[in-house]
């Protein structure tokens, strides 16, 4: 918010400073559940044991945040409902199926994560709205997961990236897949083609190379200073099989009682 | 024109009132109305580092937080490092390390890379080079291409350590 008005992109007329209501911070367990107020800051989430037991890829994709004074301040609402495609946290709301919850005047509704992000820096709030909390599932603690982007810098926003999370089963054929890219169309993007074609695979390198390729259907990237719409389609399914490999691998180590 | 607000913020341990419009920057604050100076303001939306301070011991972005955000709050910039250090020292050891080493040429980063720094060094004692790079990647420094800086920082942790040991 305050790099738009110092830049003079944004001129509000009021600017409701929402730091003083202290019930949107916090970090609560719910059943199947982490209910985390929409003001609570992206470091808290980052060191919070809670979280790292039961939603590890969510303290994991802080770390790829800018840096340690901007998650000091940063918050993940904050983050949501600024959506910018090239950020991490609503691909990790998309990938989990997260919900949001929102509310206005005597009013409450829950948008999922699917519903939410509509368009380049847009979101299914009204006007009227704010996101009050955001509930996040508990991963099962044999779960796979890895978030993979590319950045000129650490810290900077990706110019491409993906959230991957997995499960294997008894005979570790995969279970569960899911896959949200960021960096790479106007939202960020599940793949449930890609998901589908790795339900009940031997996920060896193969099989999740074919896979991670049927993540460019859904892709419409743009092309920018920094890389061109074809870098970036290339790099999604290059990332895709990476981070499904380091999932799989984690899956594994993770099941081994 | 809007309402100013009265605030009251502790800055380097000293109480300090203020009357500000709304919309102007802590750093903005800092500088021209406390006349703190040593923090310096280069990108002004969040990028290069420079403006950093501590703000009830968390580095922030003073360019990024409305003064009247911080009212009510703890803030500590450059000019009270200092007094952070070793009673009767006149620097901070992460200061003298930066004098040893060169860590500065022409000095516009360098108090927000120390305060970026001071945090680290308050969280981990020893931090390994790869650390301390990882930590000041939200720092641009224009001049020094690093090197010095890091060597400031691990200068500064072994003294930091000597001390405590003593």
């Amino acid at each position: 918010m305050l790099p738009l008005l110092n830049l003079r992109l944004a001129k509000p007329k009021i600017l409701v400073d929402l730091n003083g209501i202290s019930s949107l911070a916090g970090i609560r367990e719910a059943p199947e559940c982490i209910s985390i107020g929409a003001m609570t800051r992206q470091s808290t989430i980052e060191r919070s044991l809670l979280v790292r037991e039961g939603c590890p890829i969510l303290a994991e994709a802080m770390r790829h945040i800018g840096h340690v004074a901007i998650r000091h301040r940063g918050t993940l609402g904050g983050s949501l409902v600024h959506a910018d495609p090239a950020a991490e946290l609503p691909a990790v709301a998309l990938a989990l199926d997260a919900k949001f919850e929102v509310a206005r005047k005597g009013i409450d509704r829950v948008i999922p994560a699917e519903q939410f992000f509509t368009d380049y820096l847009t979101t299914a709030l009204e006007p009227d709205e704010i996101l009050r909390q955001i509930d996040f599932p508990v991963l099962s603690p044999s779960s796979g997961y890895a978030l993979e982007e590319i950045a000129r810098r650490h810290g900077d926003f990706a110019i491409a990236g993906v959230v991957a999370v997995v499960d294997l089963d008894d005979a570790g054929k995969i279970a569960e897949a899911r896959i949200a890219l960021f960096g790479v169309a106007p939202t960020p993007v599940r793949s449930r083609k890609a998901e589908r074609a790795l339900i009940g695979q031997e996920p060896d390198d193969n099989a999740l190379r074919d896979a991670a390729v049927l993540v460019q259907d859904v892709l419409d990237p743009p092309a920018d200073i920094r890389a061109s719409s074809g870098y970036r389609k290339h790099a999604a399914a290059i990332l895709t099989a990476r981070a499904l490999r380091r999932a799989v691998q984690l899956c594994r180590t993770r099941r081994i009682p | 024109m809007t309402a100013k607000c009265a605030i009251e913020i502790t800055v380097n341990e000293k109480r300090y009132d203020g009357l500000v419009e709304p919309r102007m920057s802590l750093a903005d604050f800092l500088r021209d109305q406390l006349g703190l100076t040593g923090t310096h303001l280069g990108c002004e939306q969040g990028v290069c580092g420079s403006c950093t301070v501590l703000f009830n011991g968390e580095t922030v972005r003073s360019c990024l937080l409305l003064a009247v955000q911080a009212n009510g709050e703890t803030i500590l910039t450059i000019e009270g490092l200092a007094a952070r250090g070793k009673a009767g020292e006149l620097l901070h050891p992460l200061q003298q390390g930066f004098l040893e080493t060169v860590g500065f040429q022409c000095g516009f980063c360098t108090p927000g890379v120390l305060m970026t720094a001071y945090e680290l060094l308050n969280e981990n004692a020893s931090p390994s080079e790869d650390e301390i790079r990882e930590r000041l990647s939200g720092n641009l420094c224009r001049c020094t291409g690093y090197q010095n800086i890091v060597a400031g920082v691990l200068w500064a942790a072994e003294h930091l350590r000597a001390q405590s040991d003593r």
